[in-house]
């Protein structure tokens, strides 16, 4: 503009305004200070400040986890217990707990071997059960078609990639598939939804075990990747065509459509609360115990006729021995912990936790958490009698 | 006599050979600060070299070379990422660029003064607007469009092209590339704006008292004195696109392979970095190679900051008015 040579008025603060303005920022600067000061309860107004444990890990078990923050509050009173639980994925809340930055880690995937040699006295503790559905978009067809773990494995290793394959037709009769392309969608994040999903692959078919593997990250040979749960879900509404694996409760709000698996017994079974429990239930005869190896738990595929073959459990991570953190664990805190996770696994919390599309535990489970919750100590001293 | 300055400037000027403390401390202080820079920036190496060094090992230079990526193998290399990184900023130079050339010349030579004021506001406040906004727009507005109307348009144009065949898959380099595009557009634009109106005024009035035409001012004699000005513009945008990590996570697909159809997901240093950053634990071979790509990151960045350097110096340094 300067060399254009355009004359442009110069403004000039007036002094007295000037002093006005100033006046009025500090003023507004104090009333912010003080406001926020009074919320977050520096000047002691509030009575005495809550108990704060802090846990992260799975997304999936995120919206029961504040569920059960928002509940159990409600439950402790004042100053109560606040639980703060952040969804940062089932492999950051692994790393997290065991760099003892939280209270507790939450994952989908247990420890694996090596994670659980290195931190023997980290206790495993089922909290919740969870069913990973297979969703699609395929416009003017039914909200539940069937597929099996073998087709599935084939449409995630690029072998089958079209809707109207053979394979796909034949298990469906009576649907007209259209002839479109498989857009094939996956999380392209650290996921606990993904273990299990990849565990379950692997399983069905010998051909994704060798090619791709279980894990939390894999190295998928075709699709595209979004995201967290709701990503995945959003991804598979966005493009006609697209198909990808997204937990129950996703599916259920986003209101999409999922497939009916064939499992173990052979029938197609649609994932719901009933058969993700059924599925549960089949295998916790087998469980190891809370300081055990869970690294080959596994409840995909299970057997009994009605169980969902793509279930899992999802865990609390605590340490056995809770003075064992650098700084901010007292007693108070570690006696808050311990009642939080007797509260958590028992009927009043599992049965909010089936409102939210979350399987209660099997009562053979909730014993054995009991059984490993009496074990946790602080300086060597029971907490839960 | 009275003496017009306050205490410490008379100090000072009585005393110009700089003994007072007041100068030292000053000069200590900056060049404190001046120092730090380079500290911080070694340290980030180092660290960043450290933590590298299980992948460095396992891999030597052939991790750059290397299309593997399995997590469930330990297997790691850095070629889908570098590809995806300089193919999607060299989209959005080669669809930004232009945009924002006109954008500038609107602004500094052409527009009226009642709407420049307005004009330079808007375009410097979408600079502002943070990236992860622009994602936000670019995975719910701009993926559906392009993927109902502009990329079957491409693929029954241009669909003899390898680029252009194969499935469309909504989030994809290509989108990718246009919302870097649109990204880098303020950036460029801003700053060729000011260098087209650090030409002098009398280039432009010799142009056109020989004769030219408002177009031919603007080339011969605006364009071609502000180019070094422009080309550093360029770079500027070039290397907001090529750092970008968040929009393009959202909007490129995240696959981690080389395919050759701009209608594939595909991946970025910086994206896959967000993507897999939380996954590695201290120590492991995983963790190794993402620190490994923030380096090859950085290593890329400077090589071509040292390009564009030689190439201001090389060809655009000389100081070559349009009119001389």
């Amino acid at each position: 503009m300067k060399s254009t040579g355009e004359h442009e008025p110069t403004l000039q603060p007036q002094r007295s305004r000037r002093g006005l303005w100033i006046v009025i920022g500090v003023i507004a600067v104090v009333v912010i200070i003080v406001v926020s000061g009074a919320m977050t309860n520096w000047f002691g107004l509030g009575g005495p400040s809550p108990i704060q444990l802090n846990g992260a890990g799975s997304s999936f078990a995120f919206p029961l986890m504040s569920a059960w923050s928002t509940q159990y509050k409600a439950l402790t009173g004042v100053p109560g217990v606040q639980i703060n639980y952040q969804a940062t994925g089932s492999g950051a809340g692994i790393n997290a707990v065991i760099a003892k930055n939280l209270d507790f880690g939450g994952t989908d995937a247990p420890l694996n071997a090596t994670q659980h040699t290195q931190n023997p006295t980290l206790l495993t503790i089922p909290e919740s059960l969870g069913a990973v559905t297979v969703a699609y978009n395929l416009p003017g067809l039914p909200a539940h078609i069937n597929l099996t773990g073998p087709i599935v494995a084939n449409i995630y290793l690029g072998v089958t990639t079209k809707w109207n394959d053979a394979n796909i037709t034949t298990i469906n009769p009576g649907i007209t598939f259209p002839s479109t392309s498989i857009f094939v969608q996956y999380r392209s994040d650290s996921s606990g939804t993904t273990f299990v999903f990849t565990d379950y692959l692997s399983n069905a078919s010998a051909q994704f075990s060798s090619q791709v593997g279980k894990g939390k990250l894999v190295a998928w040979p075709v699709g595209s990747g979004a995201p967290q749960n709701q990503g995945v879900a959003n991804a598979v509404k966005g493009q006609a065509g697209a198909i990808g694996y997204v937990e129950l409760a996703y599916v259920v709000q986003n209101s999409m459509s999922y497939a009916k698996i064939k499992n173990a017994a052979g029938s197609y079974i649609l994932p719901d609360l009933n058969s993700t429990a059924a599925a549960a239930a089949s295998a916790a005869g087998s469980l190891p115990a809370g300081d055990g190896d869970w690294s080959q738990v596994s409840i995909t595929n299970a057997t009994g006729s009605n169980s969902y073959p793509i279930a899992t459990f999802t865990y609390l991570l605590v340490y056995q021995e809770l003075n064992i953190y650098p700084s901010g664990m007292t007693e108070a805190k570690a006696k808050a912990l311990v009642d939080f996770l007797r509260w958590a696994v028992d009927n009043v919390a599992q049965t909010a936790a089936a409102s939210l599309t979350y399987a209660p535990l099997p009562a053979s489970v909730v014993t054995l958490d009991v059984t490993t919750i009496r074990t946790i100590t602080f300086n060597g001293v029971a907490l839960l009698p | 006599m009275v003496f017009p300055f306050r205490r410490g400037t008379r100090r000072a000027l009585l005393h110009p050979t700089g003994s007072s403390w007041g100068d030292l401390l000053f000069q200590a202080g900056s060049g404190a600060a001046g120092f730090a820079i380079l500290v911080l920036l070694a340290l980030l190496a180092v660290v960043l070299a450290i933590n590298a060094l299980p992948s460095f090992r396992a891999f030597g230079f052939g991790f750059l070379g290397s299309t593997a990526w399995n997590p469930v193998r330990d297997e790691f290399g850095a070629l889908p990422f570098i590809y995806g990184t300089l193919l999607t900023s060299a989209i959005a130079l080669v669809l930004g660029v232009p945009v924002s050339l006109g954008i500038a010349i609107f602004v500094a030579e052409l527009c009226p003064g009642s709407i420049r004021v307005p004009l330079t506001y808007v375009v410097e406040l979408l600079a502002a607007v943070p990236s992860v906004v622009y994602g936000l727009w670019g995975l719910f507005v701009l993926v559906p469009l392009i993927t109902t109307y502009v990329s079957p348009a491409l693929q029954g144009a241009l669909g003899f092209l390898p680029i252009f065949q194969g499935q469309i898959y909504d989030r994809n380099l290509f989108t990718a590339g246009v919302i870097l595009a649109i990204m880098i557009i303020p950036t460029v634009s801003a700053v060729s704006r000011d260098a087209l109106l650090a030409v002098p005024q009398h280039q432009r009035e010799a142009a056109l008292s020989l004769g030219a035409t408002r177009w031919e001012s603007i080339r011969i004699a605006v364009l071609s004195y502000a180019r070094s000005g422009i080309f550093g513009a360029v770079m500027l945008g070039f290397g907001r696109a090529f750092g970008e990590t968040m929009a393009v996570t959202m909007v490129i697909g995240n696959r981690n392979a080389i395919s050759v159809s701009w209608f594939a997901p595909a991946q970025t240093l910086s994206s896959i970095i967000a993507n897999s950053a939380r996954e590695g634990a201290a120590g492991s071979l995983e963790l190794g190679a993402i620190v490994e790509l923030g380096l090859v990151l950085m290593l890329v960045a400077f090589l071509i900051n040292v390009f564009a350097r030689f190439m201001v110096w090389r060809f655009l340094g000389k100081r070559e008015g349009g009119l001389e």
